[in-house]
C-alpha cells in the first residue's frame, strides 16, 4: 500500500513517454495507452477513498533531509476529481479529436497534464510541488495552443505568458521561505515557522513569502484580479482540454495549492500574527472573482465564454469558503462554523470539477455536431440531439444552484457558515450573485437548448456514443452527490476537510 | 540549408570530436565534479548544433536523423524511470540500490552514474531536435505562406 | 542586502519589459530576464562570504565545514533553469508561429479576442 501513492506519478509519466516515441510506427498508440493508463488510474483513485494517510519517502532517505510523497484525505479528494475527469476527458477526445493532426503528440502531452496535477497533489516538499506544477502548466499551455488556429495561438500565447509570470512569482516565495527556514520539506517549514515566528507581530519575510504565494498560486487558480487569461485560454482550447483545465487544472495547481500551503505550512488555522492578514486576502479575492466573473459572463454570446466566466465565478464562491473558514479560525472564533465553511468549500470544488467538465465537453459535442458555438445562431438542442440536451440541462441546473442537485447543497453550506461566521454583508453579495448565475444560466438554456431548432442545427444529429457516454456518466454525478450525500460526504469529504482543520496535524503525519 | 565558409568548416571538423568526449567526461564524472547529465546533455548537443550551423541541414541531420532522435529522446526518459522503478528492490522508488565503490572513483555513486546517461541523451536529443525545428521552420512556413498567397 | 535589492531591481525591469513593450519577443525577452533574477535570488540565498566549494574530503576540521557555501540553491537553480529552456523554446516557436499568420510582431494588432 505504501508503494501505490507514487505510482500516480509514475504511470501516466512513462505513458507520455510512450506514446510519443510508438507513435511514429503506430498512429493509433496514443489513443489505446491514454485509455489504458488513464483508466487504470481512474480505478486506483476511487479505490484510494477511506485508506489511512500514506507518506512515502523517496530514494529511503527520511524526511526532512529526503523527499516525501504524501497522501492524506484532501489528497484523495483531489485525485479522485483529477484521475476520474481525467479518464472521461480521454474518452471523450477519442471521437473528438479525429479532426486534428499530430494526435499522438496530443496525447502525450494529456499525459503528462495529469502526471503533473498528480504530482501537485501528492507532493510532501515545496520545492517538488512547484517542478510538478511547471510540468502540468506547460503540458496545458501546449494544448491550449494544440490546433494553430490564429485564435487559439494568442489565447495559448497570453495564457503562457501569465502562467511564467506566476511561476516566478512562486519559485521567488519558495527561495524565501527557504532563506528563513532552512529546509523544503512543507512539514518542517510548517515546524519552523510556529517555533521561530510564533508570536508577536507579523515576520515580513514570511509575509513577504505568504503573498507572494497567494499571487502566483491566485493567478493558476484564476482569481480576479489574476484572471486575464482564462477567458481567452478556455474557449480557445480543444472542448476536452478545456473541461479539463477548468474542470481540475485551476483547481489542482491553484486551490488545493492554496489551500496545502496556508494551512499546513503557514499554519493559518492556529492563529498566528500573519493569519488574519492572509485570510483576510483570500476573502477579499473570492468576492472581487464571485462578483466581477458572474457579472462579466451575463453578456457574453460565445457560449465557451459564457462558460469560462462562469468558473471564475464558481472558483470564488470556493475561495469564499475556504477563506471564511481560515478567517475564523485565525481570529479564534467557533470552530464548528470554520469547519461548515471549508466543507462546503470542497464539496462545491469537487461538485464544479464535474459540471463544469460536463458543460464544456457538451458544448464540445455541440460544436462537433453544428460546427458552431455562436449562442446567436444556436437553438432548440434539445429536439435533434436529445441526450446533449438533458445533460447540459441537468448541469445547467446544478451549477446555477437548483434543488435538489449537488449546485444548490454546497452554496447553501457556504452561505450558512458565511452568516454564522458573522459577515451577512458578503452572504448578501454572494446570494445577489447566486441570482445573477441563475440568470444567465437560463440565457444559456433559453438561446441554446430549448426553443425551435433553427440555422446549423437544423441538419445536427446526436453526438457519437463515445462522446456521449462520459456526459452521461458526468450527468449521474451532478445529480448523485447531491442525492447521495451522506455517503459521500463521509468518505470523502470530511478526511479533506479534517486536513484542513487540523492544520497542524500535518507536521506529526509526516515527521512522526 | 547552406553552411557557413571554408574557416568555420575546417575549424569545426577538428573540434566537434572534442567537444563531443568533453560533454560525456562531464556527464560520467556528475558525481564529482559541476555538471552531471543535463549540462552535459547540453554541451554533446552543442556539438551537433555546431555541425548544423557550419555544414547545413543535410551533413548534420545525415549524422542524426530525426527518428533517431525522438528514438533516443524517448528511451532516455524511459531509461530513467525504469532506473527508478529499480529502486523498489530497496523497498522506496529512486533508492539507491547498486555498488558503491570507493569514494572519489568513477564507479563510486550506484544509480547515480545511470540517471546521468540516460537524462544526458534525453536532454542532448531533445535539445537538438528543438533547434531544427526552429531553424528549418522558415523554409517550411515561406512555402507555405506562398501557397496561402499571402506572400 | 544590497545584493537583494538589486535582484528586485532586476525583477522589477523584467516585469516592466513584459507590460510596457509591444512586439512580442520583447516580451518573451521580458520573462527571461525575470527568470534570471529569481535564479540569481536563489543562488545569492546560499552565498557566504568567503565561502568554499561543499565538498568534504576525508579528515576536514569543524571550522572548514562551517565555510561551506549552501548546495541545495544551486540544485535548485539547475532544475529552474531547464525548465525556463522548456518554457522559453515554447515561447519563441509560438512566436513564429504567430508571426506566420498575422505578417507582424506587434501585439497590439494581433490581439483581436475582446470582451
Amino acid at each position: 500500500m505504501n508503494n501505490v501513492v507514487p505510482l500516480f506519478v509514475a504511470l501516466p509519466l512513462g505513458a507520455a513517454f510512450i506514446i510519443p516515441l510508438l507513435g511514429h510506427w503506430w498512429k493509433k498508440s496514443g489513443e489505446v495507452f491514454a485509455t489504458a493508463v488513464s483508466a487504470v488510474l481512474a480505478v486506483m483513485a476511487i479505490l484510494q477513498i477511506g485508506a489511512p494517510a500514506v507518506v512515502h519517502h523517496m530514494g529511503g532517505w527520511a524526511p526532512p533531509v529526503g523527499i516525501a510523497v504524501v497522501s492524506d484525505g484532501l489528497s484523495v479528494l483531489l485525485l479522485i476529481a483529477i484521475n476520474v475527469v481525467g479518464f472521461l476527458c480521454v474518452l471523450f477526445s477519442l471521437r473528438y479529436m479525429t479532426a486534428y493532426t499530430g494526435l499522438p503528440k496530443y496525447y502525450g502531452l494529456f499525459m503528462l497534464m495529469v502526471a503533473g496535477m498528480n504530482g501537485v497533489v501528492v507532493s510532501g516538499d515545496l520545492f517538488n510541488l512547484f517542478v510538478f506544477l511547471e510540468i502540468a502548466s506547460i503540458a496545458s499551455y501546449a494544448l491550449v495552443a494544440f490546433g494553430v488556429d490564429a485564435d487559439e495561438l494568442e489565447a495559448g500565447f497570453k495564457y503562457l505568458i501569465l502562467g511564467s509570470v506566476a511561476s516566478v512569482m512562486i519559485l521567488f516565495a519558495v527561495g524565501t521561505l527557504y532563506a528563513v527556514t532552512g529546509s523544503l520539506n512543507m512539514a518542517d517549514v510548517a515546524r519552523e515557522i510556529a517555533t521561530k515566528f510564533g508570536g508577536g507581530r507579523p515576520n515580513p519575510a514570511v509575509l513577504l513569502a505568504a503573498g507572494f504565494f497567494l499571487m502566483g498560486f491566485g493567478l493558476k487558480a484564476a482569481l480576479v484580479p489574476f484572471h486575464a487569461w482564462l477567458p481567452d485560454a478556455h474557449p480557445s482550447a480543444p472542448a476536452p482540454i478545456s473541461a479539463m483545465l477548468s474542470g481540475v487544472v485551476i483547481k489542482s495547481l491553484g486551490i488545493y495549492a492554496i489551500c496545502r500551503v496556508f494551512f499546513n505550512v503557514f499554519a493559518v488555522a492556529s492563529g498566528g500574527p500573519s493569519a488574519v492578514i492572509i485570510a483576510n486576502g483570500m476573502i477579499a479575492f473570492a468576492i472581487l472573482s464571485i462578483v466581477i466573473g458572474g457579472l462579466l459572463a451575463v453578456g457574453q454570446w460565445d457560449l465557451k465564454r459564457l462558460l469560462a466566466y462562469s468558473s471564475i465565478g464558481q472558483i470564488g464562491y470556493v475561495m469564499l469558503g475556504i477563506g471564511v473558514g481560515a478567517r475564523v479560525l485565525a481570529t479564534g472564533g467557533v470552530r464548528s462554523v470554520a469547519a461548515l465553511a471549508i466543507l462546503g468549500g470542497l464539496f462545491h470544488l469537487i461538485n464544479h470539477a464535474a459540471f463544469k467538465s460536463l458543460l464544456f465537453l457538451s458544448s464540445g459535442a455541440i460544436q462537433h455536431s453544428t460546427g458552431t458555438r455562436n449562442m446567436k445562431v444556436l437553438g432548440g438542442i434539445k429536439e435533434r440531439m436529445p441526450v446533449t440536451g438533458m445533460t447540459t440541462n441537468l448541469a445547467a441546473l446544478s451549477i446555477a444552484g437548483v434543488p435538489p442537485f449537488s449546485g444548490f447543497w454546497s452554496k447553501l453550506i457556504i452561505l450558512v457558515a458565511v452568516v454564522k461566521a458573522g459577515h451577512p454583508a458578503i452572504a448578501g453579495i454572494a446570494i445577489a450573485m447566486a441570482f445573477v448565475t441563475l440568470v444567465y444560466y437560463i440565457k444559456l438554456q433559453r438561446e441554446v437548448i430549448f426553443g425551435e431548432a433553427r440555422g446549423p442545427v437544423m441538419d445536427a444529429r446526436e453526438a457519437p456514443a463515445l462522446m456521449t457516454v462520459p456526459l452521461v456518466i458526468l450527468a449521474v454525478v451532478c445529480v448523485g452527490f447531491g442525492l447521495l450525500y451522506p455517503v459521500i460526504g463521509d468518505r470523502i469529504l470530511e478526511p479533506a476537510r479534517d486536513v484542513l482543520l487540523n492544520g497542524a496535524e500535518y507536521v506529526k503525519l509526516v515527521l512522526g | 540549408m547552406k553552411g557557413m565558409t571554408l574557416i568555420v568548416r575546417t575549424v569545426t571538423d577538428f573540434v566537434v570530436g572534442f567537444i563531443v568526449v568533453f560533454g560525456a567526461y562531464i556527464v560520467l564524472y556528475g558525481h564529482l565534479t559541476p555538471g552531471g547529465g543535463f549540462a552535459g546533455g547540453v554541451i554533446v548537443a552543442c556539438a551537433f548544433i555546431l555541425l548544423l550551423l557550419a555544414h547545413g541541414g543535410d551533413v548534420a541531420y545525415s549524422k542524426l536523423p530525426e527518428r533517431v532522435g525522438h528514438l533516443l529522446d524517448s528511451s532516455g526518459a524511459l531509461a530513467f524511470l525504469a532506473i527508478a522503478w529499480f529502486g523498489l528492490i530497496g523497498g522506496y522508488f529512486f533508492m539507491n540500490v547498486l555498488g558503491k565503490g570507493e569514494p572519489f572513483h568513477l564507479f563510486s555513486s550506484g544509480s547515480i552514474l545511470a540517471y546521468n546517461i540516460a537524462i544526458a541523451f534525453k536532454v542532448g536529443s531533445s535539445l537538438f531536435l528543438v533547434f531544427a525545428a526552429l531553424a528549418t521552420f522558415r523554409r517550411r512556413s515561406f512555402r507555405a505562406m506562398i501557397e496561402d498567397e499571402l506572400l | 542586502m544590497t545584493v537583494y535589492f538589486l535582484c528586485a531591481v532586476l525583477l522589477t525591469m523584467g516585469l516592466y519589459c513584459l507590460v510596457a513593450k509591444k512586439n512580442i519577443v520583447k516580451k518573451v525577452i521580458g520573462v527571461c530576464i525575470m527568470d534570471y533574477a529569481v535564479n540569481l535570488y536563489l543562488i545569492i540565498i546560499g552565498y557566504k562570504k568567503g565561502g568554499i566549494a561543499p565538498i568534504v574530503e576525508p579528515g576536514m576540521s569543524a571550522e572548514t565545514l562551517e565555510k561551506f557555501v549552501d548546495p541545495l540553491p544551486q540544485a535548485l537553480v539547475l532544475t529552474s533553469i531547464v525548465i525556463g529552456l522548456g518554457v522559453l523554446a515554447l515561447m519563441v516557436s509560438m512566436c513564429i508561429r504567430l508571426y506566420e499568420r498575422h505578417g507582424t510582431f506587434d501585439m497590439s494588432q494581433i490581439s483581436k479576442l475582446r470582451g
